[in-house]
């Protein structure tokens, strides 16, 4: 007989809460809030005033915080999001879930630098949208709608904390989501954190990348102004033209459907990890072969922070079809 | 906006259970461009020369002295305000006539250096009138450096210590000013005081010969000044109390009791004015500690001017149990505690020697020489080798000598608080 993984209650099969502390058995998803399940809780001297790198303003004490380095596995789906090298604060956040025989739902984002409390901007907006995508799927709905759905439950979860700031440097962050079945995959975005399909060895879906930014170097290449060299190299390049935010009102993503014919991967990440590596060729170069999806997410970030580190880097991978490969399987 | 400061914190933050002292050797680095809030705002410059009757002994004195004033002037870049102000037991302008400060340029530098020329000796000496002077002639100009050089030969005698204690801390913060000692007989103690409260060096000129090149840089350096009253604000947590604040090279200086509230928790040091350069202090704060594996903002050094934060750091502290952590010591804080007691034993040395506490006067000189060797400060060294002779210089075994030169004991003195620069691997 099994057990409920939180309070080890014994469950029956077919059970889709447990009775005593209410879990949804069907669904496996990372902590709400992030790793230490708060990232805006009160000091232990009691001050609410915490600085902006974690410190309580009254005592000086260091915020638990283990957002430098967080890495989640939740098979088959597994994400890294590293502080990098050169910020202060992890900005980025990433969330995601698996419910069972229905598929993984997985969210990135990422906090807008320039804008105040970034990182519980991405937290707040990853866990949300993960929630309603994870309610949608447990119910069989449609992941388009819930895709657009879950966006607009993250813009007024991330508008909500804005403070007394000017409206420019409200809390902010990019958006992208996939929720991928046995046949498909629904990804949709808000910003430059991107997705791509990578294509397993012989499969006749090739590898791509399945999002446009919105930046204004993007809109600029699609207007015919500059063209996609000169796009990597201007300063726009990073320029956001949506994103989530107080200042954003309610947002709608893009979203696209597809349908990889053969097995491969999806990734999402944030531009931490694209800044070094642009092109589904960059990525399959540096790729390892034959590894679980952690040690996917592991190499990729490992890329990222060799080239310099330069922002925060988060990348998470679901294999596709999304199933826990068993034993004897490769 | 921010970029021209950048602020380095060296440390070892790890504490054992229960200590309660952060040291931390904070370097701060300034590419001199001016802060928006300098800009547009000129310098002014005062320069004192002491015209007192001891002044015309030996002549050279008075003649070098108005050479280096207009090397002085001459150095001054077209559109600072200037003044030439002559001190003796008051003091009196020498250009321009009136009581005021003039913009410099071809024609005002060429008749102050008139004036100059015609200056003579004859008075007494009180320094205090002659800072107040200055302080009224900085008065009406709006914003930018203000930097006075202070040129005297001997003792202020004309003024009671109290009288100058009293005004020093009414012009404190008002203007910096550069202090320097001509010949062997003014007091360096009483030169420091000044220099200190003015945020600015001391030294002496021996040899009135050297007065020249000294007063071209001087000048030149407080041109190069780009921004102006610079203060060093330090924020502590709750329970901490900051134990100094010294700034450690190029000189070391304590300005621990020059701390001014500025908020909660926080106070703000002078630091004075800066240009393109780069200096190292040592702060020490005092914290209730946490727990074993706490870690703790021991403080926050940013570096302001004129309301703006030009540059941060942070001073950290974290408690462990591994005393291979807790144990180790930064390599900064102990070359700079060592800079410090050398300059201590230095001041203690002469002073026992001038008593004729030889025992004393040798033990301490003694490890000064080792301090000074150790540490790399070579030129410590050699103005420690004019006073004494050294037997053993890693035992520190000295002897002190017979004869010595009075400019070569006050030389030691003044240069004393000149520490070596930590050398960075």
């Amino acid at each position: 007989m099994s057990t409920c993984p939180d309070c080890s209650t014994p469950i029956s099969e077919g059970d889709r809460f447990c009775e005593e502390c209410g879990r949804n058995l069907l669904v496996r998803r990372t902590p709400v809030g992030g790793p230490d399940g708060s990232i805006a809780a009160a000091c232990v001297c009691g001050s609410v005033s915490i600085d902006a790198e974690g410190f309580c303003e009254r005592c000086g004490r260091a915020q638990p915080s283990g957002r430098e380095r967080m890495e989640f596995v939740l098979p088959p789906v597994a994400g890294i999001s590293d502080v990098g090298r050169r910020r202060q604060r992890n900005e980025d956040s990433m969330a995601f879930g698996v419910v069972a025989d229905h598929g993984v739902v997985a969210v990135v984002c990422d906090g807008v630098a320039s804008s105040e409390r970034a990182e519980q901007a991405s937290q707040a907006a990853a866990d949300a949208a993960a929630e309603v995508l994870l309610d949608a799927a447990v119910d069989g709905r449609d992941a388009e709608r819930a895709t657009v759905d879950a966006v607009a439950e993250a813009s007024v979860v991330v508008a909500q904390l804005a403070g007394g700031e000017p409206q420019e440097v409200a809390p902010s962050c990019t958006f992208v989501s996939a929720v991928i079945t046995d046949e498909t995959a629904t990804i949709g975005w808000v910003g430059d954190s991107r997705a791509y399909w990578l294509a397993g060895n012989g499969s006749r879906t090739p590898s791509r990348r399945l999002t446009k930014d919105d930046t204004w170097a993007a809109q600029l290449v699609d207007d015919g102004v500059i063209t996609e060299a000169e796009a990597k190299t201007d300063h726009r390049a990073h320029v956001l033209s949506r994103w989530l935010g107080a200042d954003a009102g309610l947002v709608v993503p893009h979203v696209v459907t597809v349908h990889p014919e053969e097995s491969g991967l999806f990734l999402l990440c944030s531009d931490g990890l694209w800044n070094y590596l642009q092109e589904v060729e960059d990525l399959a170069a540096v790729m390892p072969a034959d590894v679980p999806p952690v040690a996917v997410a592991g190499a990729l970030t490992k890329v990222a922070l060799e080239s310099g580190g330069h922002d925060n880097i988060t990348v998470v991978v679901v294999p596709f079809p999304p199933r826990e490969r068993g034993a004897g399987e490769r | 906006m921010t970029a021209e400061f950048t602020v380095e914190v060296f440390q070892n933050e790890y504490l054992s259970e229960g200590a309660d002292e952060v040291n931390a050797i904070v370097t701060i680095t300034s590419d001199g461009a001016p802060v928006p809030a300098a800009a547009g705002s000129t310098a002014a410059e005062v320069i004192i020369v002491d015209c007192s009757g001891s002044m015309r002994y030996p002549p050279t004195k008075l003649s070098a002295a108005k050479h280096a004033t207009a090397a002085a002037i001459d150095t001054l870049r077209d559109g600072v305000a200037f003044a030439v102000v002559s001190g003796t037991d008051r003091a009196s302008m020498v250009y321009p006539h009136h009581h005021g400060l003039v913009v410099a340029d071809e024609r005002t530098r060429a008749e102050a250096k008139q004036a100059v020329s015609r200056l003579s000796a004859d008075g007494g000496t009180a320094m205090g009138q002659w800072l107040t002077v200055a302080d009224q002639l900085f008065a009406d100009h709006e914003g930018g450096l203000k930097h006075a050089i202070l040129l005297t030969d001997g003792q202020n005698q004309h003024e009671a210590p109290t009288q100058l204690a009293r005004i020093l801390g009414s012009v404190t913060d008002r203007f910096t000013c550069d202090c320097r000692g001509v010949g062997t007989d003014w007091q360096v103690a009483e030169l420091r005081k000044i220099a200190e409260a003015l945020l600015g060096t001391v030294d002496i000129v021996a040899d009135p010969q050297g007065l020249t090149e000294d007063f071209r840089a001087m000048t030149a350096a407080a041109m190069d000044k780009a921004v102006a009253d610079v203060k060093l604000r330090v924020w502590t947590p709750e329970g901490a109390t900051v134990k100094f604040v010294k700034q450690a090279a190029p000189v070391l200086f304590d300005v621990t009791d020059r701390r001014t509230e500025s908020g909660p928790r926080t106070g703000e040091y002078p630091t004075g004015a800066w240009g393109s350069e780069s200096r190292d202090y040592h702060v020490c704060v005092q914290v209730r500690p946490a727990n074993v594996g706490e870690k703790m903002l021991a403080g926050r050094v940013s570096l302001v001017a004129g309301g703006e934060v030009l540059g941060q750091g942070k001073i950290l502290a974290v408690w462990t149990e591994d005393s291979s952590l807790s144990t180790r010591i930064s390599s900064e804080v102990a070359h700079y505690t060592g800079q410090a007691e050398l300059a201590e034993v230095i001041r203690d040395g002469l002073e026992a020697r001038k008593s004729g506490d030889v025992e004393t006067a040798t033990a301490k000189l003694g490890r000064a020489m080792v301090l000074a060797t150790e540490s790399g400060n070579e030129d410590t060294a050699k103005l420690l080798a004019k006073v004494v002779d050294v037997v053993d210089p890693a035992h520190g075994t000295v002897r002190l000598k017979a004869r010595v030169a009075d400019a070569d004991e006050m030389a030691l003195d003044t240069r004393s608080t000149v520490t070596k620069r930590v050398g960075r691997a």
